[in-house]
């Protein structure tokens, strides 16, 4: 589990450990890099975890990892920092490997999103399941197309991307750890993927 | 607009790490186990769970890390605690022990710049201003600070807008005259903080029936809390999401795997 510095870390933590799994949390690239899964996970802002995630040469290996398809996981901010960058941060880049950038959810909606929203996946979904999952988040991805991703869909003033995955990467911007039965169903096929 | 289904909220008024219940924050009593207790609605169906420590303010701490973590090691929906946070480390102490969301009163009323620091270190999606208000001369609410005990000469109104802007996420409001009494949320209040702020409401106080909460959404909550109808099983959780959703509230369903896999949705 990658530290972002500004990361709540315990309740993802407890989610996998309640599945059988051994967390370490690592910022070192090396360990990031040899790590059989990783999880990089996010709350709070995004220039101040992409500078941590900078400082410790991790971009570099969550690029490789997901190019080489190794079990990776993005939650929430971890999502929107495999983007181009966030509107929150301009000129923040990101990994880059998921099209667009995080927008603002504009004034027609509550903000942030606080509560359980439905996600529908596309036919190709192996590890996201259609339910209703915890969003707590005020910017999302909103891009025509996932592709080359399978995307999971939500609506909240216009559609946005509640999740995508290729094989074993994949990346929510809901939160698993919180979303109850449906986070542990999601969290254990991504464990099996 | 889109609007999420309403959050039904199980609260867990916590003493000495036992959850305890009292009519307008007086003449606690015996509930149980928090960590049972947050498990069991989960199960019901609650879709976060507040736990407040009724008593962290008065003796001059912050909510017992040993409670919160009991807590997150039985809660797998989200967890918002509140109780004695003064400074960024306290929040800090509670998010580290499995908290997400941390719920300020009475520091942020002493201080409202922590509200700015909590939301820049953490996202406004973690902060939380507790607004307990009290009916006061000529339709006003004033904000009372210290568990009930202290009034703080704010209009409780103002005060909500000011937190939100400050970096507050979300409002926790309770009327102090309705807590426990079972006579209804303070729909006035709802309204007219609704009016005042775009932050998602929990309504607090109150709720004796799903009508009292359907009123409440009715009057701009986005989420309901209560406690004593659950800790003295007047109602499950399940109950009250069922009775809703006959009276058109829009609630999250039960999730079930194999619903999943053929792409139905579930009953609540």
């Amino acid at each position: 589990m990658v530290r972002t510095g500004t990361a709540n870390l315990a309740s993802v933590a407890t989610a996998f450990e309640r599945l059988g799994c051994t967390v370490r949390f690592v910022s070192d690239a090396a360990e990031a890099s040899r790590a059989g899964r990783v999880v990089l996970p996010g709350v709070g802002a995004f220039a101040a975890a992409w500078k941590a995630l900078a400082a410790n040469g991790l971009p570099d290996v969550l690029r490789d990892r997901v190019a080489a398809g190794r079990p990776t996981l993005g939650i929430c901010l971890g999502m929107q920092l495999m983007a181009a960058g966030s509107q929150e941060a301009p000129g923040t880049p990101g990994l880059g490997v998921l099209p667009g950038v995080a927008e603002r959810y504009d004034d027609r909606v509550r903000v942030p999103q606080m509560g359980w929203n439905e996600v529908v996946p596309d036919d190709g979904c192996r590890i996201v399941p259609r339910g209703f999952a915890y969003f707590a988040n005020s910017y999302g991805l909103k891009p025509p197309s996932a592709a080359p991703w399978h995307a999971t869909w939500s609506q909240y003033g216009g559609r946005f991307l509640a999740a995508v995955e290729r094989g074993a990467v994949a990346a929510c911007q809901f939160h698993p750890e919180l979303s109850g039965a449906y986070g542990r169903a999601l969290l254990s096929r991504w464990l099996a993927a | 607009m889109t609007r999420l289904p309403v959050r039904v909220v199980p609260c867990l008024d916590v003493r000495d790490g036992r959850v305890v219940k009292g009519v307008s924050f007086k003449g606690l009593a015996d509930q149980g186990d928090p960590a049972e207790l947050a498990r069991a609605y989960e199960a019901q169906g609650a879709d976060e769970v507040v736990v407040l420590d009724v008593s962290a303010t008065s003796e001059g701490r912050s909510a017992r890390l040993d409670t919160v973590r009991a807590v997150r090691r039985r809660l797998s929906v989200p967890l918002s605690v509140g109780g004695g946070v003064t400074r960024v480390e306290d929040a800090a102490a509670l998010l580290k022990a499995g908290a997400d969301k941390v719920a300020v009163n009475t520091a942020a009323v002493r201080r409202p710049d922590l509200l700015a620091e909590l939301a820049a270190r953490f996202g406004s999606q973690c902060v939380v201003v507790a607004v307990d208000a009290a009916t006061s001369a000529n339709g006003k609410y004033e904000a009372i600070a210290r568990s009930g005990a202290e009034p703080t000469g704010l209009d409780a109104v103002a005060w909500a807008k000011a937190a939100v802007r400050a970096g507050a996420g979300e409002v926790l409001l309770t009327s102090v005259d309705r807590d426990g009494t079972r006579a209804g949320y303070d729909l006035e209040l709802v309204r007219q903080v609704r009016a005042a702020v775009s932050a998602p409401i929990v309504a607090s106080g109150g709720a004796e029936s799903p009508v009292h909460m359907a009123s409440a959404v009715q009057a701009g909550a986005d989420a309901v809390l209560a406690a004593s109808i659950f800790h003295q099983s007047t109602w499950t959780v399940g109950g009250i999401k069922n009775a809703l959703q006959e009276l058109g509230v829009p609630v999250r369903p039960r999730y079930s795997e194999r619903d999943a896999q053929a792409g139905v949705a579930q009953a609540p």
